[in-house]
């Protein structure tokens, strides 16, 4: 999936004679590394990323007491237990809604004012950026305690939405930097077309500009998705009640029980990876192309 | 260019009604939620840590609680040896994991920007623990790194080491156990950001080198080099703030012990006030973080001369 954006990016110059029809790479020589300079390093490394993902599959799927390197025989007992017992049910779909909470509010936020960055100059735009940037450096963390402090005045502690509004605060300002690089590459004049025959400014966006956001909301949605899915401080400051937690906090809880129940953990693991594989599965194709249209460039 | 274009208000069209009625105050409008949200939820918890840092402010002691001047700052200066001791774990920690992250992920960039075959399935596996949250990093490490079946038990029945050795609990092991783990998910981050970087690259500039003569090493060192180096700049400081940052991953694995031997600072911090419930004790230790980290960031962009000559 890559491979085709990475290849529109830098096209290998079409050979004057047509391939033999082997994939043998047509590149020219001054680029070839020798191939065990590819592949030895590659694999050496692939091995330490792929030993832990094997080791967690491995106990999540044999049999409690097992020794074995292989997951036979195979057991989904830990997954029951851990979904059920341990209330990774509930963890699971309070997660889910913090995510797509948080992703539609990131994206719709980060629109408007990444559209405004984009088209206008205004008195405060400088200001603004800048107060952006800024924010990179302030650690949620460390504002913990103020934090808890608003929500506990909102009576907001213990639900779900003092999470949402953490997690798309501290999205915000990467998201819109991102989203107006992007609307910035889309021509103005197509949006004046727009006006001309007759659209307002509304729908003029709606039409023209927005179909060609697509990576951009995808880069932008997925990130606030998998961030406010894998974070885990907030949730674990302004959520007491058990049914409201999420699963990075069902997941510290099981660690830093007395003795680890090892099958158990490594389940809750799966269940909290799963949705992340599949988002990321699904934005492959865009991420290199978002991180250099906006991340990088800032 | 786009500002420019921006400036320009649309000129006139001749059926423009509801389309730019209220221009000037449109793009206020459209950043109304951000700006809200943020003075909300940043800015005001901001000045609330800077307001407590000057006071004494405890909800178990409120019989204390009230103005204290510079008090906290200079128990942080004076009284507190934890503080030293957590800054210079925080300055080392950073240091040797953006290092390596940055030389891996650099490694890795240039191997996966190869044409090779197997290269899709290739770069999708070498990524994937980007996406992995710190808490499950935790989860996947305590799992391999535990004394009973983790893998010191297969290295042991290899007849590698001993039976039985926990290195999370070692205080002469914790520390590189700790920072390979960390390194399993913040590698993919510098080669994701440094793969992008690299496709822009010009072909030509390396066909040049090339009918010159320049070795591969050559090539690297004068042409790709050079070019990343803004990147590289901007991501190593991004990497720098968050690795200092973020405590999720320290927290859940080694909880900053065994004896204190892995408390970042903002560790340090978030047990002073989660625990010890001194509000305004970590405020001030929190102001005091904050300004090293601007600070530091500071030097690091003139030091390193960031979008500066070529």
């Amino acid at each position: 999936m890559i491979t085709k954006e990475a290849t529109k990016a830098a096209p290998a110059p079409a050979p004057a004679v047509p391939e033999p029809p082997l994939p043998a790479r047509r590149r020219r020589a001054w680029d070839e590394a020798p191939r065990w300079q590819i592949y030895l390093p590659l694999g050496i490394y692939l091995v330490f990323t792929l030993i832990p993902f094997y080791w967690i599959l491995l106990f999540a799927l044999r049999p409690a007491g097992s020794t074995s390197l292989v997951p036979w025989p195979m057991t989904t007992a830990h997954f029951e237990k851990v979904w059920t017992d341990r209330g990774f049910g509930t963890f699971f779909q309070n997660s889910v809604l913090v995510g797509v909470a948080t992703l539609f509010m990131t994206t719709l936020v980060a629109l408007a004012g990444g559209y405004a960055l984009a088209r206008f100059d205004f008195r405060i735009k400088r200001g603004f950026m800048l107060a952006l940037l800024c924010s990179q450096f302030v650690p949620g963390a460390l504002l913990l305690v103020p934090l808890f402090e608003i929500f506990a005045e909102l009576r907001m502690i213990n639900s779900l939405g003092s999470v949402i509004i953490a997690e798309t605060v501290f999205q915000l300002p990467l998201s819109m930097i991102l989203l107006s690089n992007f609307i910035k590459n889309v021509p103005y004049s197509l949006e004046e077309a727009a006006w001309v025959d007759g659209c307002d400014r509304f729908r003029a966006f709606r039409v023209v500009v927005l179909p060609l956001l697509r990576p951009g909301l995808i880069a932008v949605g997925s990130f606030a998705f998998v961030h406010s899915w894998n974070h885990f401080l907030f949730a674990l400051m302004f959520l007491n009640n058990q049914e409201k937690q999420t699963v990075p906090v069902g997941l510290n809880t099981l660690m830093s029980a007395d003795s680890v129940d090892l099958g158990a953990l490594a389940a809750g693991g799966i269940i909290a990876a799963v949705p992340v594989v599949i988002v990321f599965a699904f934005i492959q194709k865009w991420l290199i192309t978002g991180f250099s249209a906006g991340a990088v460039k800032g | 260019m786009a500002q420019a274009a921006a400036v320009a208000k649309p000129p006139a069209p001749p059926r423009r009604r509801r389309a730019s009625a209220t221009p000037r105050r449109l793009p206020y409008l459209l950043i109304a939620p951000a700006a809200l949200l943020m003075l909300g939820f940043i800015a005001y918890p901001v000045l609330s840590v800077f307001y407590y840092s000057l006071r004494d402010y405890n909800p178990t002691k409120p019989w204390r609680n009230g103005f204290a001047g510079f008090g906290n700052f200079t128990r942080i200066f004076t009284e507190d040896p934890l503080f030293w001791d957590t800054l210079v774990f925080s300055a080392k920690w950073v240091f040797v994991e953006v290092g390596l992250q940055l030389m891996f992920g650099l490694a890795l960039a240039l191997i996966v920007n190869q044409t090779f075959v197997g290269r899709a399935l290739g770069r999708a596996l070498v990524f994937s623990p980007w996406a992995v949250s710190g808490v499950l990093t935790s989860a996947i490490w305590v799992l391999l790194y535990n004394s009973q079946t983790g893998i010191t038990r297969y290295l042991a029945d290899m007849g590698v080491g001993e039976y039985g050795v926990s290195w999370l609990s070692d205080t002469s092991t914790v520390f590189p156990a700790a920072i390979v783990a960390d390194l399993w998910r913040g590698v993919p981050f510098f080669a994701i950001l440094i793969l992008a970087d690299l496709q822009s690259v010009s072909k030509d500039l390396y066909e040049a080198a090339e009918v010159d003569g320049a070795s591969r090493f050559k090539q690297f060192w004068h042409i790709t080099l050079p070019h990343l180096k803004d990147a590289i700049i901007l991501s190593t400081l991004l990497r720098a703030v968050w690795e200092f940052n973020n405590v999720d991953l320290l927290y859940t694995l080694t909880g900053g012990g065994p004896a204190g031997t892995t408390t970042t600072l903002p560790l340090y911090i978030a047990n002073t006030s989660v625990d010890a419930h001194d509000f305004g004790y970590a405020s001030a230790l929190t102001t005091v973080a904050f300004v090293i980290l601007l600070l530091c960031s500071m030097v690091y962009l003139r030091l390193s001369k960031f979008g500066g000559e070529k």
